[in-house]
């Protein structure tokens, strides 16, 4: 590794750095160390204080002790400006690029130098590391791979030293990983140090020198990752070591639950996501998963089924519950006929983020005895939302908590919870464990599982491959709002996903 | 007929330019994210202190340097409760406009219905003389040409300079662009500013150039046609010139068709420059993509940034 004379070895050392909001100790004393061309991994459980030590490090929010030493220097980085001017740069776990400018207008929000320059900087990066993007190409087109390229190549721009990566693969399909870490281990060879956030552990053994865990604000220990077992880092992250969910072959009856036959939806929102005649048909007693790369209509799909979108009349036996046409009613008919849902976004539209759990007991279980001639059965609501709490084991001050100040973790079990309180016959769930930790996602699988196995039809869309492949009996892919057939999730392998998350299932795609 | 013909086409660039200048500053607010509904109120109390300095010291310019100087410290007490307290900016805007009307009031309690001379419009050699051409666009005051000048610059602003794409993106999603290291609440600043110089502007001259006299209820609607004009444009400058200039031909059309002695009932005259602008504007701008890029999506959204 270069290093200039009277250069400092260490690129970058953090001492003691603590903050806190309120009384509540998102990092304390953190001290960390990282070499020119080091891929370092922080690694932690969601609510670890990983997001928040990159956050200070990136210069969006101050320390409140320590000190962060750059090159052997002292620096007080006080906006992310002073840190693109040190050399650091971030790739954002849910992206930083406006959708209504194009690519190379949102380089030039941050690096100086005309368009048309700039445009001609960006294809040499994207030639020379393999990064291929148009520069002119709007962003609200590009997916998810090519904005994370997009990402890169900006922080590339700047010549950073260091690169701070949060969750970079956490939406990409398998075959973009490999790409990526292609292109990163080049930048380690040519001195530039990372920060790699994620909880992959398998990623993280293949690509980074040394790891860092994070507990509870707190460095609780470090691992060289070549060595350590994935079960190792785990039982460093979480402190014990994680369930799997139990799951047994699934027995599901012959006659469908839920049909979709030949669904098409354009949908009136330009940037919005279409439907391209969708077919599936899920069946009491198994769990059909959708997987594909968020963006290529899965929520759209999810909206149709509940009813937040109702189809016009005449399309309403597109969408069958149980032989009946629902295409066109709205969710409370849904609900009575015994289709629950769990929706992505926990906080607005699952829960009112300001109401206690009780009184977001009613928001679907209303229907369940907690009501007689419109008025609340305090009695029944309170004994609801206590089975619910403790059913699930959900951590929180009892049934008066308010909603929004539950983990996300907590409160996903909570709402889900509540639906399998309602003994549905249908449950559409999405992203059932979309950034929650470990450990509460291992509860929520495993309660989808047991749920199946009361006989219950599972339709879950989600684009952890993993999760999909743990309790999945079959599996489809959403691609550019066309839906796979399905598969076996026993007889297929991540690699044929993966090429199904590309498009490769479509004769109709391939032929184009 | 001609005389006619040059009375519209020439007096609607005059009628246009409170609202053009308006507009222009309202759509620079809202393209950064804020919705300031004081429109109305910072161009009344704007005129009304525009013609009494004006009538009082004779000095036109002093006028509208108070004018813009009221329609700021207006957009002061907006920014306050807006940027400061994250108050909601519907209620906010509406309460500093119902504050910007009472002000106007008060202000030009002791000029009521008074009246002075307008200012001669700019003439220039050769071009003025021109027939047809001459009094229709080379016989306007300088504000007018002014206004239009804004919009122009106003679209290459947001169009073509780095700074304009930075106001932009902070009215698409402020939290973003906090995390790339944009003063978010500053640039916002800046933004409702522009817009207070532009309807402080606006109202200055419809007191004492357009209609060279104080009453109350002078601005009559003239904000919130500008508010309007704003999402028919659909926040392009040069649409909302575009309608401003439409509106303004519309209004005086109908004087004219009016003075003629047509019988068209005048509810439906009055109503039309209101309804043709809107059906036009709607009509042109029917394109959905450009209206989701153009439209800034976290319009009337607060942002505070986490320390």
């Amino acid at each position: 590794m270069k290093t200039k004379a009277g250069e400092s070895p260490l690129l970058l050392q953090l001492r003691n750095i603590t903050k806190r909001y309120g009384t509540y100790v998102a990092n304390d004393s953190v001290d960390l160390a990282l070499e020119h061309g080091q891929i370092c991994a922080i690694l932690g459980e969601n609510g670890a204080g990983k997001s928040t030590l990159m956050k200070t490090i990136y210069g969006i929010q101050q320390p409140d002790e320590g000190e962060i030493v750059w090159n052997g220097e002292k620096v007080a980085v006080t906006s992310p400006s002073v840190a693109r001017d040190l050399g650091i740069g971030m790739v954002f776990q849910h992206f930083s690029l406006f959708e209504t400018i194009s690519v190379v207008e949102n380089i030039s929000l941050t690096v100086p130098g005309s368009l048309p320059d700039l445009a001609e900087i960006i294809r040499q990066k994207a030639d020379e590391y393999g990064l291929h993007v148009n520069p002119d190409a709007p962003v609200h087109g590009l997916s998810v791979g090519e904005r994370q390229r997009v990402e890169i190549i900006r922080c590339l721009m700047q010549d950073p030293k260091l690169l701070i990566l949060d969750e970079p693969t956490s939406v990409l399909p398998p075959h973009s990983v490999q790409q990526l870490f292609g292109t990163l281990r080049k930048l380690s060879e040519r001195g530039v140090a990372m920060l790699y956030i994620s909880h992959k552990l398998e990623e993280i053994r293949d690509l980074c020198h040394c790891a860092v865990v994070l507990r509870q604000g707190r460095v609780t220990g470090t691992a060289n990752p070549r060595q350590a077992t994935s079960a190792e880092l785990a039982r460093l992250m979480i402190g014990q070591d994680i369930p799997t969910a139990r799951h047994a072959e699934a027995k599901p009856s012959c006659e469908p639950a839920l049909t979709v036959s030949d669904l098409t939806y354009e949908n009136p929102d330009p940037l919005g996501e279409s439907l391209d005649s969708v077919s599936m048909a899920v069946r009491p007693g198994e769990i059909v998963g959708i997987a594909g790369v968020s963006g290529n209509g899965q929520s759209t799909l999810a909206r149709i089924l509940s009813g937040e979108i109702r189809l016009q009349g005449h399309m309403a036996g597109r969408i069958q519950v149980f032989d009946h046409p629902v295409g066109d009613a709205p969710p409370g008919t849904r609900r009575q006929m015994g289709v629950t849902f769990v929706p992505e976004e926990r906080l607005g539209r699952a829960t009112v983020p300001t109401m206690s759990l009780a009184d977001n007991v009613l928001l679907t279980a209303h229907g369940a005895g907690l009501v007689r001639k419109g008025l609340i059965r305090r009695r029944q609501q309170a004994d609801f939302a206590d089975k619910c709490i403790s059913a699930m084991d959900v951590r929180s001050r009892g049934r008066q908590s308010i909603a929004s100040s539950l983990s996300g973790g907590n409160l996903q079990k909570f709402v889900l919870g509540r639906e399998i309180l309602l003994k549905p016959r249908i449950l559409i769930v999405s992203q059932p464990t979309w950034g929650i930790d470990v450990g509460a996602a291992a509860m929520v699988r495993q309660k989808l599982v047991d749920l199946r196995d009361t006989g219950t039809a599972i339709l879950m869309i989600s684009e952890e491959l993993e999760e999909i492949f743990e309790i999945s009996d079959r599996i489809h892919v959403m691609y550019h709002g066309r839906l796979s057939p399905s598969v076996q999730a026993r007889s297929v392998t991540a690699e044929d996903v993966g090429r199904m998350m590309m498009g490769e299932f479509d004769q109709k795609m391939r032929a184009a | 007929m001609t005389d006619t013909i040059i009375f519209v086409l020439a007096g609607a660039f005059a009628t246009a330019t409170p609202l053009l200048l308006a507009a222009i500053g309202e759509a620079v607010a809202e393209k950064a994210g804020v919705m300031n509904l004081s429109v109305e109120g910072m161009m009344a109390f704007a005129a009304a202190v525009a013609f009494a300095v004006t009538y009082q010291t004779g000095n036109i310019v002093l006028g509208f340097g108070l004018a813009v100087g009221a329609s700021v410290a207006l957009s002061l007490v907006f920014s306050i409760l807006v940027l400061g307290f994250s108050a909601n900016q519907i209620v906010s805007g509406l309460a500093v406009g119902i504050l910007g009307l009472g002000l106007s009031s008060l202000a030009g309690r002791s000029f009521e219905n008074l009246t002075m001379m307008a200012p001669a419009n700019l003439s220039l050699p050769v071009l003025s003389d021109l027939p047809l051409v001459g009094p229709i666009l080379f016989r306007q005051s300088a504000i007018t040409y002014f206004a239009f000048a804004v919009a122009f610059l106003t679209w290459w602003f947001l169009a073509k300079t780095r700074h304009g794409r930075i106001t932009k993106v902070v009215g698409e999603d402020p939290a973003i662009a906090h995390n790339l290291g944009f003063a978010v609440i500053r640039i916002r600043l800046f933004a409702i500013i522009f817009g207070a110089v532009m309807s402080g502007l606006g109202g200055a001259y419809a007191s004492t150039i357009l209609t060279p006299g104080w009453s109350d209820g002078l601005i009559a609607g003239r904000g919130w046609i500008a508010v309007a004009l704003v999402v028919f444009g659909t926040w392009r400058p040069l649409r909302i010139a575009f309608g401003a200039y439409l509106f303004g031909a519309l209004l005086l059309g109908d004087l004219a068709v009016q003075a003629m002695g047509f019988s068209v009932p005048p509810q439906i005259m009055t109503s039309l420059p209101y309804v043709m602008t809107i059906i036009v504007l709607a009509a042109v701008s029917r394109n959905a993509l450009l209206i989701r890029l153009n439209a800034p999506v976290s319009l009337g959204q607060n942002f505070q940034p986490s320390k």
